[in-house]
């Protein structure tokens, strides 16, 4: 199933406005760290994991962190999931 | 300098919030006072205008002693003084990191930026008009003295032409909500969370921003810059950290011993048992090395209590104060009360559950009341050592530094390990680098057996 970037942006922004701010997702690049770009820290993280996972409906492992890391690599993750 | 506590010696002023010529009745908000334990909003005493401010902010003064004078006599019709308020004061500037960076190395002081974006937010075009502007004038910068001048004249801000009168959670609470201030109707009375509450609510959030400039594809959202009156760019929490780190500096004389903990089995057992765990209640390591912390307390009661009146008191529970970084720049260290009674999920969701209301100003009285030891996590900051400063009148205090990767021997094999560096600074009136010596041995050992935290 394909996921388009738009979509996954979508849900990080959603995901991340219960946090910070969110309304500068639509003007980050594809490639930018979102944890270091919002200054996220560890329970912050976990927060928004906890809703990118409902909001995406499916399921991330702690071992799946790294491939969060930005719009373009958190795309081709969901892909792989769906 | 009113007694806001029966052990109350003194007090900081951390803001005045009224300025001379204006009105106030009974009961209004004037002042911002720090106790050492919470900032607390000062009230007149009496009706009428400010005359003299006595005391500068950051400035400790014993009780009693005269603060300002509240000149009866007849009130001004309107209160002058609020109209021609210093730009730029007691307004929260909100703008994203790289806008931030961006106003610096231009040299322009985002206090005085009018932010055209959503809620008022600071956008580059704002910085780069303030920065062309303050360029064509040919009169110096005017940051550049101490007190700030005229603001250039683009950057007049309609938010300088009423000063607000503004509870400090009030205006911590704005800058989370993206609540514009100014665009608040509340008469004369000060803004309160209430109104900024209210505000928020009957606000759709989160819509669309407008279609972004093409030059800010890096522009990131914001940890809400707080500024604040002259002279320092800071908000009232830093005052509060200053006077209270000073004091600790001036009488506590600290020693400090540090050990690196090898994080694997925590980590690996994390790892397996999160798998268990629906996301919201996966455990960070940080709770773990909470946890191991208030074990390790409990077994070491000279390093938990209060240094009062030249002698230690060591307290009945261990109380875990942990310093949580707001997001507009202060500082708070709420407690985790009966840490050492609690098992680790429940300190994780202690954790957790405070964290959040410490970002959104709702930490309770008694969590901010008598932490008997405080932990200072920066590892999510990137360093590696954390070397802290005790919170008087506590007697240690543990930095936890990033869980890092590095080549590790065990058994006389090296391999790779997640460590973290813990540092345990100490009161050398109470206790002796040995003390400390074994209790981060004992943090370690817990450590090693994550199973039994």
């Amino acid at each position: 199933v394909s996921v388009t970037l738009s979509e996954t942006r979508e849900l990080v922004k959603t995901s991340l406005a219960h946090i910070v701010p969110a309304d500068e997702v639509d003007t980050l690049s594809d490639d930018a760290d979102l944890r270091r770009a919002f200054e996220l820290d560890s329970l912050d993280y976990v927060e928004f994991v906890e809703r990118l996972s409902q909001a995406a409906g499916v399921r991330i492992d702690e071992e799946d962190y790294p491939e969060l890391r930005t719009i373009t690599t958190l795309t081709a993750f969901l892909a792989g999931r769906r | 300098m009113p007694s806001l506590g029966a052990d109350m010696e003194s007090g900081t002023l951390l803001e005045w919030l009224v300025r001379p010529g204006d009105t106030v009745h009974r009961g209004d908000p004037v002042a911002v006072v720090d106790t050492d334990k919470a900032a607390i909003e000062v009230e007149s005493f009496s009706d009428g205008v400010v005359g003299d401010l006595l005391v500068q902010p950051g400035t400790r003064v014993a009780v009693g002693t005269p603060m300002a004078r509240i000149e009866s006599g007849a009130a001004p019709a309107a209160a002058p003084a609020r109209a021609s308020a210093v730009p730029g004061s007691a307004v929260p500037v909100v703008a994203s990191p790289p806008v931030r960076h961006h106003a610096a190395e231009l040299g322009v002081d985002l206090t005085r930026v009018v932010g055209t974006g959503r809620n008022g937010r600071v956008r580059r075009e704002d910085v780069d008009a303030v920065a062309r502007a303050a360029a064509s004038a040919a009169s110096p910068r005017p940051e550049a003295g101490p007190v700030p001048a005229e603001p250039p004249a683009t950057a007049v801000t309609a938010t300088g032409a009423h000063r607000r009168r503004v509870t400090p959670y009030a205006r911590r609470l704005a800058a989370r909500l993206g609540v514009d201030l100014d665009a608040l109707e509340t008469g004369d009375g000060p803004v309160t969370a209430e109104v900024v509450r209210a505000r928020a609510a009957a606000t759709p959030t989160r819509e669309p921003a407008p279609p972004p400039p093409p030059e800010t594809e890096t522009e990131i959202a914001t940890t809400p810059a707080e500024r604040h009156t002259e002279p320092a760019t800071h908000g009232p929490g830093r005052a509060a950290i200053g006077a209270l780190m000073s004091r600790s500096k001036r009488e506590v004389p600290h020693y400090c011993v540090a050990t690196t903990v090898d994080l694997a089995a925590v980590t690996a057992w994390l790892r397996r048992t999160n798998r268990e765990r629906p996301v919201a209640e996966r455990i960070v390591p940080t709770a773990a090395v909470l946890r191991a912390t208030a074990l390790a307390l409990h077994r070491t009661p000279e390093l938990n209590g209060f240094w009062v009146d030249g002698a230690f008191r060591p307290a009945a529970g261990v109380h875990l104060g942990v310093a949580v970084s707001v997001r507009d720049g202060a500082l708070v260290a709420p407690a985790i009360h009966d840490a050492a009674d609690r098992s680790l999920p429940e300190v994780m969701d202690a954790l957790r559950d405070m964290v959040r209301r410490a970002r959104n100003g709702r930490l309770t009285r008694a969590e901010m009341a008598d932490p008997t030891f405080t932990v200072t996590d920066l590892g999510d900051q990137g360093v590696e050592e954390v070397i802290g400063v005790i919170y008087p009148p506590q007697v240690a205090l543990l930095g936890v530094g990033r869980v890092v990767e590095r080549p590790w021997a065990v058994d006389g094999l090296l391999g790779v390990r997640p460590v973290v560096r813990l540092t345990l600074s100490g009161d050398h009136r109470v206790t002796d680098g040995a003390t400390g010596a074994r209790f981060l041995n004992l943090v370690d050992e817990l450590l090693q057996e994550p199973e039994e935290l």
